[in-house]
């Protein structure tokens, strides 16, 4: 008797623990967006999102560069990545099981695990190096590298949800292959697709290692392909480590803005998924 | 054979995709040829790391990265074990999706905005701590060293906050591979939920320690937030107040200042060796991982569940 | 137990046969439309129909039964080569379909499947309206040179499948708002579309109710005028009700081909008879 209620004891402990680990981990993200909240928003304003950054000394001013910067790379990165992450996502599902389909799979979830650093360097080596000049381009290839994984992996998982019977049916009216999946199975997978770039746009856009030394950093104004580029993340990193009080004000008001994009990204994915599951049924 | 174009396009997209991580591998090879002839296997045993003199030794960097991975795995794999077991086989169904949506949050938060935090709100609560800890303790070599926040705790910390998703998630998708059987044999035996759970625990054991390893990889690799709160002090120490140094905060912070060029290829050689590790990490982890989906996917099932069709 | 055949209309004595190609078979003759010859069928190392020799006549109903697994549906995939995309399917043997031998090399299976068409177990309409369902064919093959031919044909097809009172005035809305078996008429439209000569159906009623049964049984009959039809059935009744001639399959072999009502009421085969009797299966 006295040890079942040892056996119990232990048992209810354990249930308590394993409470208690979700609790822990929900408390710095809980102090995470309290501080960003709390201390970005008093530099939050118009003035943010229109102006340009101000010298040292001077309050106020904004990050419009760093924002438009931000924007660009994106852009590039997904020009990169999307055509090349779907394709190589419609691959590993339409010829699942052939050893390049493997290939594929083992080689996109362990480009996702390269540390952002890493390819920052490569993108150096790749896209810096032979034009000795920074540039928005290298960023947005260094970016797009991580990207590439992340679609190819959703496509993939979200191509092989289709019913293998619509597959079937577009062949059986006489479709190729290449017909069926463009005419009838990623169109059915379209919602989740497109889901998952703006997850993998979510992630990147929140990558400053990849940034340092590719497209660099501009205290001006830029639109230029070819010429360094501000972005928020590593506007964010230089203030962040200065020593000037205006400046770590702008550095929360940046990390509000990106966590703010983030966040509703996430969101908007969530919704997104839970009603193409409830379509699924 | 008409489908042969479409699958030559559609496959030549997917070999850029597998070509990227082999011209990484090449690419970091041929940018760190002079350190890597210069100081072969010397560069990762010795500790001096001076750019001016041309003394190139990365084990400080070695030890930091590898220090501050294991302290962070240390924090993580509990708290990160605890939730995937909550999650999916103790809390109620309906408590489920905004839970596994709550620890996303905390994967999707950007490192840079961890960094900032860990800056100005962690560092001094941890310079706080150090303060207060008591002088018989800082003898201790594990508590020496002066109160300056920045550190090893500090990285360990942050580290840790942001693995624990990644483990997490894929601790509670293995979990869900377990039979249902596994659970029902235990309870059949007068199991309580404690042993159901250790009983699905080890039937799913390879995947967990997968699981574990990927979050480990993570955290070899990730670099804002480590090198905004670790000090960059290129030391072996074993403090944990001491501030110390990473392989990915050293590529961070000197490779734009890097003047010639041994310089520039040592840093690289550092890059092409935390790419080698984290592959073989993440292999590693992946293989454990796959290996338990194969052994048998069954329907997913759950102790409250078990326990609600029991009562 | 023993099963009444519902068609007595259809009684006349033949000759027994074993081997389809038996001329005897031919009583009314008809032209050949598919020829198989010594098929055989693997999955890997494993062998899923064991050499079957049989002829299909223009313009009849051939049904397929035989207990589950016994490979009546593997085979009738054979026919449009749906089991290509198997990985791994290897096929020994001939399927002529009008003289023409469907799995020699040269042959262009997009061709085969458009004038073979085939309706699948589990109705799949793809995720688009009724309207672009039907067209769906016509549009990929070039089929309709204009709009209106387009429309007409669309028409002509929902009408062909007993479909077009019921959906003329929803034609723009989401085929997955129909009923089950609205659906399976709708795939049944869209088949016929495409205006193959033959149709396969694989059990094309198993997941409906007895009314919507009812319908694409009256469906079959009347479309036999103008194609020739396989269909598999699980339902002995149904074979008995709408086919002219019968194969029963068991273990991958075809054990016996004949005359519906003779199959029914007096086979030759022991197995045969255990089987429409209900002793086993």
């Amino acid at each position: 008797m006295n040890r079942d209620r040892l056996r119990r004891l232990i048992s209810s402990a354990f249930v308590g623990a394993c409470a208690l680990a979700v609790l822990l981990a929900l408390v710095p993200l809980a102090m995470v967006l309290f501080f960003v909240v709390r201390q970005g928003i008093g530099s939050l304003n118009l003035a943010f999102f229109t102006s340009m950054p101000r010298p040292v000394g001077e309050a106020g001013g904004g990050m419009a560069n760093a924002i438009v910067g931000t924007l660009m790379l994106t852009g590039i990165a997904s020009l990169m990545a999307v055509p090349v992450g779907v394709m190589s996502g419609i691959y590993m599902s339409e010829y699942a099981g052939t050893w390049l389909a493997i290939a594929l799979r083992f080689a996109a979830d362990t480009l996702n695990g390269v540390p952002s650093i890493v390819i920052g360097v490569f993108a150096y080596g790749i896209a810096v190096l032979p034009f000795k000049q920074f540039s928005a381009l290298a960023g947005g290839f260094a970016l797009g590298i991580m990207m590439i994984p992340i679609i190819a992996r959703t496509t993939e998982e979200l191509l092989l949800l289709v019913p293998n019977a619509l597959r079937e049916g577009a062949l059986a009216l006489g479709a190729t292959r290449a017909r069926a999946v463009f005419t009838v199975i990623v169109p059915a997978a379209l919602p989740g697709i497109i889901t998952g770039i703006v997850l993998a746009l979510a992630r990147i856009a929140g990558e400053t290692a990849p940034l340092l030394f590719t497209s660099f950093n501009n205290r001006f104004f830029s639109r230029a392909l070819t010429q360094p580029i501000s972005s928020l993340t590593v506007q964010i990193y230089t203030y962040a480590i200065s020593p000037y009080d205006d400046w770590h004000r702008q550095a929360w008001a940046g990390a509000l803005v990106l966590v703010g994009f983030v966040l509703t990204c996430s969101l908007l994915a969530r919704i997104a998924t839970a009603r193409i599951r409830r379509l699924r049924g | 054979m008409r489908d042969l174009p479409f699958r030559i396009i559609v496959g030549a997209f997917g070999c850029v995709l597998a070509l990227l991580v082999l011209a990484i591998g090449v690419e970091l090879t041929r940018q760190s040829w002079l350190s890597i002839q210069k100081f072969g296997f010397h560069f990762w045993t010795t500790d001096t790391w001076d750019p001016v003199a041309g003394q190139f030794g990365a084990l400080p960097f070695i030890w930091g990265t590898l220090y501050s991975s294991l302290l962070a795995l240390a924090i993580a794999a509990p708290v990160a074990l605890g939730i995937a077991i909550f999650v999916s086989e103790l809390c109620p169904a309906w408590l489920q999706t905004p839970l596994v949506f709550l620890t996303e949050l905390l994967a999707a938060i950007p490192s840079i905005v961890y960094g900032l935090w860990g800056i100005f709100v962690l560092v001094p609560a941890i310079r706080a701590l150090e303060i207060w800890m008591p002088e018989p303790l800082r003898a201790i070599p594990l508590l020496s060293g002066p109160p300056l926040g920045v550190g090893m705790l500090a990285a360990g910390v942050i580290l840790a906050v942001m693995i624990v998703p990644f483990t997490s998630a894929v601790a509670r998708e293995v979990l869900q591979t377990v039979p249902a059987a596994q659970r029902e044999g235990a309870y059949a035996l007068g199991a309580t939920r404690f042993e159901a759970i250790r009983a699905a625990l080890f039937y799913a054991r390879t995947g967990i320690i997968g699981s574990i390893m990927l979050g480990f990889g993570r955290a070899l690799g990730e670099t804002m937030a480590v090198t905004m709160v670790i000090g960059n002090n290129p030391q072996v120490s074993a403090s944990l107040f001491a501030p110390q140094y990473t392989m990915a905060a050293v590529v961070a912070n000197e490779f734009t200042e890097a003047s010639d060029e041994l310089y520039l290829h040592a840093l690289v050689e550092i890059g092409l060796v935390l790419f080698v590790i984290t592959l073989v990490v993440n292999a590693g982890s992946r293989l454990l991982i796959w290996g338990l989906g194969r052994s048998g996917r069954t329907r997913p099932s759950r102790v409250a569940d078990v326990e609600a069709s029991a009562a | 137990m023993t099963h009444q055949v519902s068609s007595p209309t259809r009684f006349t004595t033949g000759l027994s046969v074993r081997d389809g190609r038996d001329p005897a078979l031919n009583q009314a003759p008809k032209a050949v439309k598919i020829d198989v010859e010594h098929l055989s069928f693997f999955y890997g190392v494993k062998r899923a129909l064991e050499d079957i020799s049989l002829q299909i006549q223009a313009n009849l109903v051939t049904a397929f039964i035989g207990p589950s697994g016994c490979g009546k549906s593997t085979f009738l995939r054979t026919l449009n080569r749906m089991n290509d995309i198997i990985p791994g399917a290897r096929i020994e043997g001939h399927v002529r379909i009008d003289g023409l031998d469907a799995y020699a090399s040269g042959v262009d299976v997009v061709k085969l499947r458009r004038k073979v068409g085939m309706v699948f177990q589990k109705s799949n309409p793809f995720p688009k309206t009724i309207f672009e369902n039907v067209a769906y064919g016509l549009r990929i093959n070039g089929l309709a040179a204009s709009k209106s031919e387009l429309a007409g044909r669309v028409e002509e097809s929902l009408k062909q499948a007993a479909l077009w009172g019921e959906v003329k005035d929803r034609l723009h809305e989401s085929a997955l708002a129909m009923s089950g078996g609205q659906q399976q008429r709708l795939c049944i439209a869209r088949a016929l579309a495409i205006r193959p000569d033959i149709i396969l159906m694989d059990e094309p009623a198993s997941a409906l109710d007895p009314i919507a049964t009812q319908r694409i049984e009256e469906l079959v009959y009347d479309l036999k005028q103008a194609y020739t039809i396989v269909i598999v059935t699980h339902n002995m009744q149904q074979a008995a009700r709408i086919s002219d001639h019968t194969a029963f399959f068991w273990l991958g072999r075809l054990v016996e081909y004949d005359r519906t009502d003779k199959i029914f009421t007096n086979p030759s085969e022991k197995l045969t008879e255990d089987y429409v009797t209900g002793r086993f299966g």
